[in-house]
Order: C-alpha cells, then sequence, then structure tokens
C-alpha cells in the first residue's frame, strides 16, 4: 500500500485532537453511566480551563522562547472581564451557552488588549529580566483588581478604583465588590464548552506553528540575530506569540470563572502562574500533547493523593522535584533512555517473529488458493 | 519629622531586602539559577529560632546562630540533593526543580509547625523599651530598625571583603566569571557552588530573624512574599552585583514604605513593581549590572 505522505508534525498533531476527542466521549460516556465521582465531575471545567492555560503559556514559554512568571494576570484578566460581562448580560441573554460564548470573547478581547500595552514593555526585554518585568505585572494586575469596584444600574456600568464611593441607582448591584471580588456566579461553564475551548486553542496554536508567522516566531526564538539578519520583524512576531497567548488565557480564565460560584483576585497570583510554568515544563517545551496530559494529571493529582490527607502535597512537591531530576540528570535519563531501548527491541523482536510467523501463513493460505 | 520616621523604617525594611537579595545575587552570579527556595529557607531559619527562644529558652543570640547553623546546612543539602544533579541541564528545569523545593519546604513546615501564626518574640529590647524617641517623641527608632541597619552594614562590608581578598571569594569570582576556565586554574568548581549556597543560606537566616522582630508573626508563607521582593531587589539592582544586592534592596524597601505612608497601602505592591519595570525600561540590566553586548 503506498503510504500517506503526512508529515510527522500533521501526523502529531492529529494524533493531539484525536486524544482530547477520545478523552471527552470517553468521560462523557462514563459521566453519562454515572461512573465519575463527584469529586471529578467538579474537577472538569477547572481541568479545561487549567489545560488551555498551559496550551497558551506553552506558546509563550515553548514556542516563543521567552519565561513568563505572570501569566496568570491573564487569566485574571479575563476571569473578571468575562464574568462582569456575563453576569450584567444576564437579563439581556438568557442563554446560558450563548453567554458563555459572549464571556470568552469578552475575556479573551481584554486580556489580549491588556497582552498587547504589557507586551510594549516587555517584549524589549531578554531572558531573565523579561521574565521577572511579566512577574511584576502580574503582582500589578492582582493588585489593581483588587482594588476595582465594578457597579451596574439602569443606566449602565460603573466603575470606581480604590474605594467605593459610588451610588447606584433604582434596582442596581455591586457586580465587582474589590477584594471580595464577585460573588454569586450563576455556573454557566460546562464540560462541553472547555472541551469545544482546548479543540479551538489547539487550532489556533497548530495553525500559528505551522504557518510562516509561526516558522518566524520560532526563527526570533532559535536566534534572534540570525532572525533579523533575514528580515524577521522581531517585535511584531514576539507580540502576535504574546497576544495571542494572552488571548487564549483570557478565555481560559474566563471559562474558570464561569465555573466557580466566587473569584477573587489573589487566586491569581504568584503561585497560581507558577503552578501552569510547571504543567508546562513537565509536559515538554513546544509539545502540545504534553501541556495537555501534565495539566490534566497534575490537577487531578492533589486531588487523588487525598489518601494522604495531610501529606498530599509534601508528597506533591516530592513527586515535582523527582520527576524533574529523573527527565533532566543526564545520568538517570540515559538510564531511562536504554530501559526503553531495551523494551522496544523486546517488543519489535517478538513484533517481527510475529510478522514473520503471519507471513508464512499467508503465504501458505495464497498458495492454496 | 514622620518623613524622616518612615525613612529610617524603609531604610530599616530595605537592609532586610538587602542581605535576603544578596543570597539570590550570589547564587544567580555563579549557579545562573533563580533559586526560588531562598525565601522559604528564611522562613526555616526564623522558625528555628523561634523555637530555640521560646521551647527551649536559649538566649536570641545563641537562637541566631543555631538558626544560623541549621540554614547553612539546609542549603548545602539542597544544593547537593536538588540543584547539583542538574549541573548540565536546561535553567528552566532547574528554575522548576528550584519551585519543588519551595513547595516542599513550605509544605514541610505545615506539617510540623502547623498554619497557626506564631508571635516572633520581642529581641531588640533594653530596660523595657523597644525603641528611643528624639525630639519629644517626634521621631522614634525601634531597636530592631537599628539593629537591622547596622548588621546589614557589618555583612555588606564582611561579603565585600571576604569576595575581594580571600582565596574563597576570588574563586568565587572566577567561577562566576567562566567556570570552565575557573576549573583549569585549579579551583574546586563544586565546593565553590555549595560555599555559595551556604553563604547565602546563612544569610536568610539572619534575614528571616530581623525580619520578624519588625513583623512578628510567624507563618509557613512568611518567607515567600519578602523572597519575592528581594529577588526584584536583586533584579532591580542589577542581579550578580554585591553592591547592586544593597542598593536595590535599599531602594524597594524605601519606595515600598513611603509608598505605603503616603500613596496607598493597598497599592504599595504595585507601585513597587511598577517602578521596577522602569528601571528595567530605561537599564535593562538593572541599576549596577553589566551590559552583556551580544556578538555576532
Amino acid at each position: 500500500m503506498k503510504r500517506l505522505n503526512i508529515s510527522r508534525n500533521t501526523r502529531s498533531n492529529f494524533a493531539t485532537y484525536a486524544m482530547v476527542i477520545i478523552v471527552f466521549l470517553v468521560l462523557q460516556i462514563l459521566g453519562q453511566g454515572g461512573m465519575l465521582s463527584s469529586t471529578l465531575k467538579g474537577q472538569l471545567v477547572p481541568i479545561c480551563a487549567y489545560v488551555v492555560m498551559a496550551l497558551s503559556l506553552n506558546l509563550t514559554v515553548g514556542v516563543l522562547g521567552e519565561l513568563s512568571l505572570g501569566h496568570a494576570g491573564f487569566m485574571s484578566v479575563g476571569a473578571f472581564a468575562g464574568t462582569v460581562a456575563a453576569v450584567s448580560l444576564q437579563a439581556s441573554i438568557p442563554s446560558a451557552g450563548v453567554r458563555l460564548l459572549v464571556a470568552l470573547i469578552v475575556g479573551a478581547a481584554c486580556a489580549a488588549l491588556a497582552g498587547f500595552l504589557i507586551g510594549i514593555p516587555v517584549l524589549r526585554l531578554n531572558g531573565d529580566y523579561l521574565a521577572i518585568v511579566t512577574l511584576a505585572f502580574g503582582e500589578i494586575i492582582k493588585s489593581i483588581v483588587n482594588n476595582l469596584y465594578i457597579g451596574m444600574d439602569g443606566g449602565g456600568l460603573h466603575a470606581r478604583f480604590l474605594n467605593n464611593t459610588m451610588t447606584l441607582g433604582e434596582g442596581g448591584r455591586m457586580i465587582l465588590n474589590g477584594p471580595m471580588g464577585i460573588p454569586g456566579i450563576t455556573k454557566i461553564s460546562t464540560f462541553t464548552a472547555g472541551f469545544l475551548l482546548i479543540l479551538v486553542a489547539l487550532f489556533i496554536i497548530f495553525n500559528l506553528v505551522n504557518s510562516r508567522s509561526g516558522r518566524a516566531i520560532m526563527a526570533v526564538r532559535d536566534n534572534r540575530i540570525a532572525a533579523e539578519s533575514v528580515g524577521i520583524s522581531i517585535t511584531k512576531y514576539k507580540m502576535m506569540a504574546f497576544v495571542i497567548s494572552a488571548a487564549l488565557a483570557g478565555a481560559a480564565g474566563a471559562l474558570f470563572a464561569q465555573g466557580q460560584t466566587t473569584v477573587i483576585a489573589t487566586k491569581f497570583d504568584f503561585n497560581t502562574s507558577i503552578l501552569i510554568l510547571v504543567f508546562v515544563v513537565l509536559g515538554g517545551l513546544g509539545r502540545m500533547w504534553g501541556s495537555i496530559i501534565a495539566a490534566a494529571a497534575l490537577t487531578i493529582l492533589p486531588e487523588a493523593l487525598r489518601q494522604f490527607s495531610e501529606y498530599r502535597m509534601l508528597v506533591y512537591a516530592i513527586v515535582l522535584i523527582l520527576v524533574m531530576l529523573a527527565t533532566n540528570n543526564p545520568q538517570i535519563r540515559g538510564f531511562f533512555t536504554r530501559l526503553s531501548k531495551w523494551i522496544k527491541d523486546l517488543l519489535l523482536l517478538r513484533f517481527r517473529a510475529a510478522r514473520k510467523l503471519a507471513g508464512e501463513t499467508d503465504q501458505k493460505g495464497g498458495g492454496e488458493q | 519629622m514622620s518623613f524622616l520616621n518612615h525613612l529610617i523604617n524603609g531604610i530599616s525594611l530595605g537592609s532586610v531586602y538587602a542581605i535576603i537579595a544578596l543570597g539570590y545575587t550570589m547564587v544567580y552570579g555563579i549557579a545562573k539559577m533563580l533559586n526560588f527556595a531562598h525565601g522559604d529557607v528564611i522562613m526555616v531559619g526564623a522558625y528555628v529560632c523561634f523555637f530555640a527562644s521560646s521551647s527551649f529558652g536559649l538566649p536570641p543570640i545563641l537562637g541566631v546562630i543555631l538558626a544560623m547553623v541549621v540554614c547553612t546546612v539546609l542549603g548545602v543539602v539542597i544544593e547537593r540533593l536538588a540543584y547539583k544533579p542538574l549541573r548540565q541541564a536546561t535553567s528552566l528545569a532547574v528554575l522548576i526543580t528550584a519551585i519543588g523545593m519551595s513547595y516542599f519546604l513550605q509544605n514541610a513546615a505545615q506539617l510540623l509547625w502547623t498554619s497557626n501564626p506564631k508571635i516572633f518574640p520581642t529581641f531588640f529590647s533594653f530596660g523595657g523599651q523597644t525603641g528611643v524617641s528624639l525630639f519629644d517623641g517626634g521621631l522614634n527608632i525601634s531597636y530592631a530598625a537599628l539593629v537591622t541597619i547596622i548588621v546589614c552594614i557589618v555583612i555588606m562590608v564582611a561579603l565585600t571583603l571576604f569576595t575581594s581578598k580571600t582565596k574563597m571569594g576570588k574563586a568565587m569570582r572566577a567561577c562566576s566569571e567562566d567556570k570552565a576556565a575557573a576549573q583549569l586554574m585549579g579551583i574546586n568548581v563544586n565546593t565553590t557552588i555549595s560555599m555559595t549556597f551556604a553563604i547565602g543560606s546563612c544569610l536568610a537566616a539572619v534575614a528571616g530573624v530581623l525580619l520578624c522582630s519588625a513583623y512578628p508573626t510567624l507563618q509557613p508563607t512568611t518567607g515567600s512574599m519578602p523572597g519575592i521582593k528581594a529577588f526584584t531587589a536583586a533584579v532591580f539592582g542589577g542581579i550578580g552585583s554585591i553592591p547592586g544586592a544593597l542598593v536595590g534592596g535599599l531602594l524597594l524597601g524605601i519606595i515600598e514604605i513611603l509608598a505605603k505612608a503616603y500613596i496607598s497601602t493597598q497599592l504599595s505592591d504595585a507601585i513597587v513593581f511598577a517602578v521596577l519595570i522602569i528601571v528595567l525600561l530605561v537599564k535593562p540590566a538593572g541599576l549596577l549590572g553589566k551590559m552583556i553586548r551580544e556578538k555576532v
């Protein structure tokens, strides 16, 4: 048979789509059959949100090659913008699905705008300095949202900063209440919506990476000076990747917030940024399927470690260190490569033996016909 | 007068940041890694000192020395177990390992000492007074602030002499310039890196005690925010440079206290970070950092 001429990249991309779709279908069927525990069911939307966050950060860290330590800031912008949109449109858009879609789009748009504004100063820097500035912006966003008050009445939305001095008109209500966050959110995020968002994120990232722009972005990552010398505009392509990454993070934030009853600004702090970075690094830089698996596994892991009760976060930390040592130490890594090669050889031998056997029977069968 | 008060408080807080920032900057200069667990070593030091004085009734100075010993050992052990196997790995892998170490220390502290905040005892009181009052109460200087500033100056002088005069100090500078060349000159790079971690962690213990003397609530998460800010201070002054850590720490402390006093308490952190961003945009390698031009 003539083999289809599909590049390895494309095959890996399709495998990633397939993996996501299959896992979704399996979980859906299990959910219909009532075989999922209630804790796992409650975790499905956050898992989807974290998967999208990991994909989006992988675009910045893996594809663009710049370390961002403040990615939770964009998640925060998306979460609050999206939720304000969803809450204020509750009356005018009765359909939950449409409202969620509007929330996701508003969240993504606001985060993209924030990404653009932050990107102007940030992308002039390099390496560790860029990382520390993203950390600084993450903390600044947290402080700003923590002191922002948004209320709504017949005259539209009103916002105050630092002190809540607004007097709302008839039937008015506070939406965002400074450090108290947004309480009483109607949960409109569903697992299906999260799944679709993951697919959209994958679609955007894969198409970007395989496009002319994507190759330019990776050229900037691999050698900035060489890329510049062949006429690639560094600022433009860095900004493109950064803004897309921020927009995806914003959508993830909006999805996450619509699955919670309350969101507060301090949820999206430095620790959340780090958590997402851990997903990306453990999953492998630039490997989208790795990010998906790592984000899902590490979100479930603390729940799965419930039996260790108070030791679970300690175990989590130890597992994290051991995994990093195992995957990055040359000696241990060499051991694993040898082990996997040995297993592969063993399987290959069996496979060859089986094929040989099958071939012989085939020939026999052919001869009889 | 109140401005002077705030300024002294700012210098005192900045001195603590500077001492912590030294740990970051020295490790970064030599091992080229961001040691995120450094903030949690501070917390461990403060806890050791707390228990030494409250449970075992040791005098404060012995408590501080004990904390320094424990933290030094802890720092070297962390380096040996978690960072040394990753010497050849990418900086991102080391960063994540350091974050794992930070989680580990925080959660171990939570298990050992629970998350209930402990009230750190007042060490610096003479004759029942915790501070001096000048100009009819117009200017109050706490002894804790005075001690902090003096300790910071002593440490800075000692460390500058150490790196410029002693053999080990010179070895450290050589390693930060070029590890391979240093090795060829007969310097044991591994010992030098361990020594750097030992000094940094020892200073972290001092910083922990000083920090908790000024802000006496002690929790497993006490070290993380000062850790991040001291890291910012190190970058602010130019990471890898010892005078830079002092300048960065002091400026950060003063800006934070003044912003709290005159602009807004809630936004003080945001203002500190905004100043950092502006400084980095004007001087991308920090105030005293060396600009390395990339060559083609």
